[in-house]
């Protein structure tokens, strides 16, 4: 697999003014190589408008946006977009190609030659989990709506290119659906190190997806942090009704069993034995809720793959955690 | 009404039809359906080519649309004998004489309006998000227009097409009345000469070559457009 570097993005100033309003005001923040940032915010904060200024299909009024040191606006917009990847709710998968086709998309105008499109293709088929031998051939209407954008994902990645820009690509498949495919995204992200910009107005798919989030009002960038800060610490009131009044479950979300800080001066037997036994990998969040189910204040932490004993994992602890950041 | 009448005018026409003497000479039939579909062949491919390109070009800018297919329309409404009655003195003006230019001239604003308004049509009704993500990977506007709304806009591209020819095709006969050629002869000689068999011959035959032009054009459809396109279940 080929591992595309991703590049940096940077917001520097950027404003974009229609003649009744301001869509996005003053808009700075910098998003590293290979990381994922969710852009979120209410109908109308500007997030899409800010996200489509990076390819280009919306002009800034000013300010800069560089990739890579690179300000977009120096360069062929068409020659730009080729090595921006873009993914749409919609998809826009194109109907009258097959998806084998649809998939070469960019390769195709970038003039690689048939066997190299074709070899590739198939591999992102593969990696975005459709089976080349059943899908290259078919239509996109032959597809179900999450194979659909499973597709749309690999023409975006077609190219390898290091920037790409997802819009709500996943906010019209059925929640099952979405959350497979968020955790695909996130393997074929870490695998091809590509920066992503994802726009949504779900703040749970921003915590699960995000290595960084920009909460946007109004056009303007209200906090910009990874999501374990964000909860902890939300910039003002806005942010804290945004992620919701209970952000600090969100956060329990985020942490495992295994990075909390356990007990391990209890001996394994001398845990209570109505108490389930947890994995490292287990998220507190869950560990919580399976404890609070049981009626035990105390569970014990195992090892995922060798089982282990680790230590014992107490609601004080939890409770401790919680408190401590906040 | 006299049963009898209508019968003899069928066994007449039959009878016109098996005459060897139909087949040889100027007048022949296989050189009338000529000239006829070389006459619409040619108004039809004229018409394309003026109204294919402001149609599409339309369609994708969503420009200046409203008045270019009122102009359009307007040749709808002009009935084809007063556009030959125009032509007349276009032609001679040119120095173009009688016959197959006047009609010529008269029949392309006949074929330009569906040719026009359906590709303006086709192009306009492509799905916006499709168009987007063309444009945000990177095609450029011909690009966009050439692999994506053409194709996709395509049978109503074609059925526009097949609207324009068939019109072409039943209104050519009129070239008669300026002493053109094709199977407009047979009807307007047969009327002159009040030899009903040969007029009906003549009806016969237009009316089976538009219809022919129809099948042709469907045919045509079936295998230029993507199967993508087909309802899903044809498509499995």
């Amino acid at each position: 697999m080929p591992n595309a570097r991703g590049a940096t993005v940077e917001f520097r100033d950027v404003t974009k003014q229609y003649a009744d309003q301001v869509a996005v005001d003053g808009l700075s923040f910098t998003v590293p190589a290979g990381k994922i940032c969710i852009l979120v915010g209410p109908s109308g904060s500007g997030k899409t408008t800010s996200l489509k200024m990076v390819n280009r299909l919306i002009e800034p009024t000013s300010g800069a946006i560089l990739i890579d040191g690179t300000d977009v606006l120096q360069e062929d917009p068409v020659q730009l977009r080729r090595r921006i990847g873009y993914v749409i709710q919609q998809v826009g998968l194109f109907p009258h190609q097959t998806i084998e086709e649809n998939v070469g998309t960019v390769p195709r105008l970038l003039g690689w030659p048939k066997d190299r499109i074709r070899s590739r293709s198939i591999e992102l088929l593969a990696l975005v989990g459709l089976d080349p031998k059943r899908y290259a051939a078919r239509y996109p209407a032959q597809l179900s709506g999450g194979e659909r954008q499973r597709a749309g994902v690999a023409r975006a990645l077609a190219a390898d290119p290091p920037v790409m820009l997802m819009d709500e690509p996943f906010g019209a498949v059925d929640p099952i659906v979405r959350d497979r495919l968020q955790a695909e995204l996130l393997r074929i992200q870490r695998d091809q190190g590509t920066t992503v910009l994802f726009v949504t107005h779900d703040i749970d798919e921003a915590i699960r997806l995000g290595d960084r989030i920009a909460i946007m009002k109004d056009g303007k960038l209200v906090q910009y942090a990874p999501p374990g800060e964000l909860l902890a610490h939300p910039a003002n009131e806005f942010v804290a009704q945004f992620v919701g009044s209970d952000r600090g479950l969100k956060r329990l979300g985020l942490l495992t069993a295994g990075g909390a800080d356990l007990d391990s001066g209890i001996e394994r037997a001398g845990v209570d034995p109505r108490a389930p036994e947890l994995k490292a990998s287990t998220t507190l969040r869950d560990a919580l809720a399976l404890m609070l189910e049981r009626g035990v204040q105390q569970a014990p932490v195992v090892d995922d793959n060798d089982g282990r004993y680790l230590g014992v994992l107490t609601l004080a602890k939890i409770s401790k955690m919680l408190g401590s950041q906040a | 009404m006299d049963p009898g009448g209508r019968v003899n005018i069928f066994v007449d026409t039959f009878a016109w039809f098996t005459d060897p003497a139909h087949y040889t000479g100027s007048n022949a039939v296989q050189v009338r359906v000529f000239e006829h579909l070389e006459l619409s062949a040619l108004a039809v491919l004229i018409a394309a080519a003026i109204a294919l390109p402001i149609g599409l070009y339309l369609g994708h800018t969503g420009r200046l649309a409203f008045i270019a297919l009122n102009v359009a329309n307007v040749g709808r409404a002009l009935p084809s004998l007063a556009l030959l009655a125009f032509a007349l003195p276009i032609a001679f003006s040119l120095g173009l004489g009688l016959g197959f230019w006047p009609t010529l001239i008269s029949l392309i604003p006949l074929a330009l309006p569906p040719i026009m308004t359906n590709a303006y049509v086709g192009i306009r009704g492509v799905d916006r998000d499709v168009i987007e993500a063309a444009r945000g990977m990177g095609l450029s506007e011909p690009g966009i227009l050439r692999t994506v709304e053409a194709p996709l806009a395509l049978p109503l591209i074609l059925s526009g097409l097949r609207t324009a020819s068939v019109n072409v095709v039943a209104t050519a006969t009129l070239g008669a009345l300026v002493a053109g050629g094709g199977l407009g002869r047979y009807i307007v000689d047969g009327l002159a000469l009040q030899e009903y068999d040969r007029l009906f011959a003549g009806a016969l035959l237009v009316a089976t070559l538009a219809i022919l032009v129809e099948v042709a054009f469907g045919r045509f459809e079936a295998r230029a457009v993507s199967p993508g396109l087909r309802s899903p279940a044809d498509a499995l």
